[in-house]
């Protein structure tokens, strides 16, 4: 018996460390894969960036020819332009939606209401985006040719109202959860001095929980930016600099979904939609560490 | 007690273990008599064979129930990109491989596809059923197509299209690792020119027809085995002012329509005798037959 005792307990002495390291590991496996994803990503498209590439012309040149038999021009200025048309025009959609819809789940309603809502806007966020995409190449389409009278739906309009629909849940429930963080004192503190509904919201709320507000729209920013299969069906899918929301338009994202299934291993091609992943990890970078400096410019202000 | 744990856990082991063994010997039993029942023929690739390739795959099953045709689309790129990774038996080509193609094939499999000409297939080029224009030249096309066309409006080619609000002609492509598009290229823009960007580039054969007939300003090109009768198969003459013929089988066997390409078939090295015997019925008339139900013309009557 004592022996089986011992062992146990020379067995915890070992164990200890190891789960500790493992419980490590999990910690900083977020920071391992950021890094690991970056340097393959990068690893793959470095060979062209550093050899043949023109840097210059990558990102300032419409003219997108990667199968051209004998000019291939990889500009990628239409695909960034249709990157950020088609997510500003879903975030003018979006954020008005899905601020006051959270508003509303948050301030207004009775908790019945409350609870369904939640439950509707969750199911809303559980959609594939295949699906979305399926109803912005049939649905909206046609509904964009009727209403409009344009020669055709696949649009930067109509992907951007899919995107908006998309991005509106995510905003929906972080905006939520940021107004459910300020305390009651202080809506009681207003009310009591006398404030209106509408002033306790737009006086009180809205500055307190103006960072998790500014998250919840960031990471709507980040879905609509990364979606990839809902803009591939809904947006048309030409190279084009666009000029008024009745334009077709191509993204980043969905120029690497078509294209690199076919894009022979190695090839000049296949690097430069390695580079074009470098690009979007590179924008979205900047738009995360943009809202930590915003984040900390609110708080340093407060 | 030490002695009963032990006992404990050797009983339970060997429990485990038999009923394991049993469980596995049956189960590989009957993993090999069905492998005696069906083989496997995997087989991918061009979008445009895709019906073609899933007709032969359901009648070759009444002819020999004991093999199994699995078919899948994609592009004719993504055929063969499989074919060079070895994971298709047999790789559908709505164009010819390419020759660094075929030797990376052979560098990564060691032996080099064996190339099969399954069919013909005219690409027809669509409008909208209510687009007055019947016919169409070579010129125009490439016009309307080309980098630097200046064919943009339907009323500089003489028609009056009521239907299409702002005149435009809405271009309708295909994604680059399309066989249909390489082809589509080569037939009308030659092999020194380029597609003008800005077109609607679409994923697959049925799409373009399906958002042809949905969209009065269009135009595009499909094999003519997709036609519905929502759109309309243009005339084709090879200069203004020749004849011009209609997409037919018999236009095709004669030699006289302008874009006409063989389909292909690809194996790697010489084919399985399942694989082979598979081809070989593809080329006997019931073969035949199905590519001509399909709406395409048939190997060895041109």
């Amino acid at each position: 018996m004592k022996t089986i005792a011992n062992v146990f307990h020379q067995l915890e002495r070992w164990l200890e460390p190891v789960i500790e390291g493992i419980i490590r590991l999990c910690g900083i496996s977020a920071i391992i894969f950021v890094f690991g994803i970056f340097f393959f990503v990068f690893r793959e498209g470095m060979g062209f960036f550093f050899g043949g590439l023109d840097i210059v012309e990558f990102l300032t040149s419409p003219d997108w020819y990667p199968t051209s038999l004998n000019n291939k021009r990889y500009g990628v200025l239409a695909l960034i332009a249709g990157t950020f048309s088609v997510t500003a025009l879903a975030m003018v959609i979006a954020v008005p939606f899905g601020l006051g819809a959270a508003i509303f789940v948050s301030e207004f309603c009775g908790p019945k209401l409350k609870e369904t809502l939640k439950i509707v806007i969750e199911l809303l966020a559980a959609i594939p985006s295949v699906v979305w995409g399926f109803i912005g190449l049939t649905v909206m389409n046609a509904l964009i040719i009727e209403l409009f009278t344009v020669p055709i739906g696949l649009t930067m309009l109509n992907g951007g109202i899919i995107l908006a629909l998309m991005s509106v849940p995510i905003i929906v429930s972080i905006g939520e959860d940021a107004l459910k963080a300020v305390p009651d004192s202080y809506r009681e503190a207003a009310e009591a001095l006398g404030a209106t509904r509408w002033q306790v919201i737009y006086r009180v709320l809205l500055p307190t929980a103006k960072n998790g507000l500014l998250a919840a729209v960031l990471l709507g920013v980040g879905r609509a930016v990364g979606e990839t299969m809902a803009v591939l069906m809904t947006t048309g899918h030409a190279v084009k600099i666009p000029t008024s929301p009745f334009d077709s338009v191509r993204t980043l994202t969905a120029t690497i979904a078509a294209e690199l299934g076919e894009a022979a291993v190695g090839s000049d091609h296949y690097r430069v939609l390695f580079i074009i992943g470098v690009l979007l990890f590179s924008i979205t970078f900047i738009v995360n560490f943009v809202t930590d400096l915003v984040i900390k410019g609110i708080r340093e202000k407060a | 007690m030490f002695n009963k744990v032990l006992c404990a856990i050797v009983i339970v082991a060997s429990c485990l273990f038999s009923s394991g063994c049993s469980k596995k010997d049956e189960i590989g039993g009957k993993n090999e008599t069905d492998k005696a029942e069906k083989f496997v023929i995997q087989n991918a690739g061009s979008d445009t064979m895709v019906n073609l390739a899933q007709g032969w795959a359901e009648e070759y099953a009444t002819v020999e129930p004991n093999v199994s045709i699995e078919v899948s689309g994609g592009g004719s790129g993504t055929g063969i990109a499989a074919l060079i990774s070895n994971t298709v038996d047999i790789a559908n080509c709505s164009r010819q491989i390419t020759p660094e193609e075929g030797e990376r094939a052979k560098q990564n499999t060691g032996e080099a596809p064996k190339e099969f000409i399954v069919g013909h297939d005219a690409l027809a080029v669509y409008v909208h059923k209510d687009n007055p224009l019947d016919e169409i030249s070579i010129d125009q096309l490439a016009n309307i197509y080309g980098e630097g066309g200046n064919l943009t409006k339907w009323s500089q080619l003489g028609i009056e299209n009521s239907k299409c609000v702002n005149d435009e002609i809405i271009r309708v492509s295909r994604q680059s690792n399309s066989g249909t598009f390489f082809y589509f290229r080569e037939a009308i823009l030659g092999r020194h020119r380029d597609y003008k960007l800005g077109s609607r580039d679409l994923h697959g054969s049925k799409d373009v027809v399906g958002l042809i007939a949905h969209t009065p300003c269009a135009i595009g090109y499909s094999g003519m085995g997709y036609a519905t009768v929502e759109v309309k198969m243009l005339k084709i003459a090879k200069n203004i002012g020749d004849t011009a013929y209609a997409p037919t089988v018999q236009g095709v066997m004669d030699g006289v329509y302008p874009i006409t390409r063989p389909l292909y078939m690809y194996s790697l090295g010489t084919p399985e005798p399942q694989e082979q015997s598979f081809l070989d019925w593809i080329f006997s008339p019931a073969g035949q037959a199905i590519v001509e139900k399909t709406g395409y013309v048939p190997v060895g009557q041109q």
